[in-house]
């Protein structure tokens, strides 16, 4: 069964067209990259298939159920976990309290208005091991606003890991990291077990290239190709999308 | 348990037996009477403080919420009917009321969430002013007497204080309950980071409404606690004014914080009834108070406070640190 399938999806803003006739089909364990320019449309695709925009007509299937009509929060429940471009925490809180709120999304307990947060110890221990995960178990205590760029964006990581997603969604993990830090976290994202899906946007190739299988070049909102590394790097579209040739 | 928890559970021991202890001290029955106000009105700020501070959604129709209580209170009394009936009636009529505003407001936030509140505010006000035949209009509805729960009376001064005492301290602990809860932290995220609350499986809309209700529920319970306080209810209780003070209490106390509230309401109700006695424009005196608080501690006196007190710690702290390293380099010689 395919993981998620993404069949023919248009968004427009009034007369601009940012999505046209987009269609991907991403197997289980899959590393699927997404390139392309600015203004390509990769994020909105990212909000289509989160559920954060409406499409205008197509669907999205995530391992066989529909969900294009679903809100974000149900698909996050049926396994779909994202990251953003532009880091989106919870500033006044600990790196711990974040990716403890990321853990309490899917849990029942959020409902809960009588019982002490903090005595949640098997919350706070998955959250610790989560963060073990991406190396800030160490400073868990600290709070956000103290930490940084580099340390956000791993908190951005480990939130979507804790939620133990079927399939990840990566709004481009290297943005603003220095060389060492996108070795850090490339060797994070490979850590990471087959049984999740990932999906990648990327706006820089060289990091993200060696982690895909399988590559899709969007420009202007449209597939213009895809295929294995190989075959994308070699396409004569690719270099001239990129190279404007 | 760690010395910061005994230190907490003697803080709350302390402070509960000051609570009991303020009309023996006081005395005068006036006095007393104005510390039931801040007391009722405490319970009104912290039931705002749980949408303004901990949803971040600015209400200007609190008053109006306030007033439907106090309204069934008094109407159901005039009409011949037991406190019991009368306190329960007003409790559920709250929570109607608050639902409807919930469901009107949170289609909205920002600066559109607070004239929709305002709007609303001012039906409820419209209502009382003008459904002459049910609310008696300008005139208001007179309480004939306060109720006696358990055989104690309510009618003195400090047996009004004890009962607003025991209501407030439960309030109190309810507010405490829901901030540390899993609920509660899920309403702080979605003040912080809506989209990213509804991305990791929150239904944001549904947590606000909740906050809604329980910002409702102690809402009512003060305008209960009001109309029995004066025995008497008119449509001024539930002007836009009344809903401006509610927010200047939580805003001057610190919005966000579980003391804010009830420090704030004990700063209005004071400036209100005791430096009105001493200074004729004391609307002015507020609003001065007010102005001072915004521009020199912006996030409220109770966390200024806090903060005030950590910066002079430290400072004492480094220059204790400051004093021994200097005496070590100077130590004794060999």
């Amino acid at each position: 069964m395919t993981a998620l399938n993404v069949d023919s999806l248009c968004k427009s803003f009034g007369g601009l067209r940012v999505t046209t006739n987009v269609s991907l089909k991403v197997e289980p364990g899959e590393r699927r990259l997404i390139i392309g320019p600015n203004g390509a449309g990769k994020t909105t695709l990212f909000n289509l298939i989160t559920g954060e925009l409406r499409a205008d007509s197509g669907s999205v299937t995530l391992f066989g159920r529909d969900v294009t009509w679903l809100p974000s929060r149900k698909r996050t429940h049926l396994g779909m976990a994202r990251t953003y471009q532009i880091i989106t925490l919870f500033a006044r809180d600990t790196i711990l309290h974040n990716v403890r709120l990321a853990m309490l999304g899917l849990s029942p307990l959020r409902w809960n208005p009588l019982l002490a947060l903090d005595r949640q110890e098997h919350l706070t221990d998955q959250a610790r091991a989560a963060l073990a995960r991406v190396g800030l178990d160490h400073i868990a205590a600290r709070p956000l606003a103290q930490t940084s760029y580099g340390e956000k964006r791993r908190v951005e990581i480990a939130m979507a890991l804790a939620q133990n997603p079927k399939v990840l969604l990566l709004d481009e993990p290297f943005a603003g990291l220095s060389v060492d830090e996108r070795q850090d976290v490339g060797k994070l994202l490979r850590a990471i077990p087959r049984d999740v899906t990932i999906v990648m946007i990327e706006h820089d190739m060289d990091t993200a290239l060696e982690l895909a299988d399988r590559i899709t070049l969007l420009h202007f909102g449209r597939v213009i190709v895809e295929g294995t590394r190989a075959e994308v790097v070699a396409d004569p579209r690719t270099r001239e999308v990129y190279l404007g040739e | 348990m760690t010395s910061q928890a005994t230190a907490r559970r003697v803080a709350i021991a302390v402070g509960i037996l000051a609570l009991i202890a303020v009309p023996y001290a006081i005395g005068e029955v006036y006095y007393v009477n104005i510390a039931s106000q801040v007391l009722l009105y405490a319970i009104f700020a912290l039931g705002l403080n749980v949408l303004v501070g901990y949803a971040g959604l600015v209400s200007l129709g609190h008053a109006g919420l306030f007033g439907v209580s106090a309204y069934v209170v008094a109407y159901l009394l005039a009409a011949g009917y037991g406190h019991t009936l009368a306190i329960i009636a007003a409790l559920a009529a709250g929570l109607v009321v608050t639902a409807g505003f919930a469901a009107l407001a949170l289609r909205a936030i920002g600066i559109s969430f607070i004239m929709i509140t305002l709007a609303l505010g001012e039906i409820i006000w419209g209502l009382a002013y003008r459904w002459i035949s049910l609310t008696n209009g300008d005139n208001g509805i007179s309480v004939a007497a306060r109720p006696a729960p358990f055989g104690l009376s309510l009618a003195s001064p400090r047996g009004f204080y004890d009962a607003t005492l025991v209501v407030f301290l439960i309030a109190l602990a309810a507010a405490a309950i829901f901030v540390r809860s899993p609920l509660g932290a899920a309403l702080c995220g979605t003040r912080d980071q809506p989209r990213r609350m509804n991305a990791l499986g929150y239904h944001v809309w549904m947590i606000r409404f909740w906050a809604f209700m329980f910002s409702g529920l102690l809402t009512s319970i003060a305008g209960i606690l009001f109309v029995y306080y004066n025995e008497f209810i008119s449509p001024q209780a539930l002007a836009l004014t009344a809903s401006a003070e509610g927010l200047l209490m939580v805003i001057s106390g610190g919005a966000g914080t579980l003391l804010g509230p009830v420090v704030g309401a004990a700063l209005v109700v004071i400036v209100k009834n005791v430096v009105s006695a001493y200074v004729t424009r004391w609307n002015f005196m507020l609003g001065a108070i007010f102005v001072a608080i915004v521009v020199f501690i912006p996030e409220g006196l109770v966390p200024g406070a806090v903060r005030l007190t950590r910066s002079a710690w430290r400072s004492a702290w480094r220059s204790a640190g400051r004093a021994k390293s200097a005496a070590s380099i100077a130590g004794p010689k060999p």
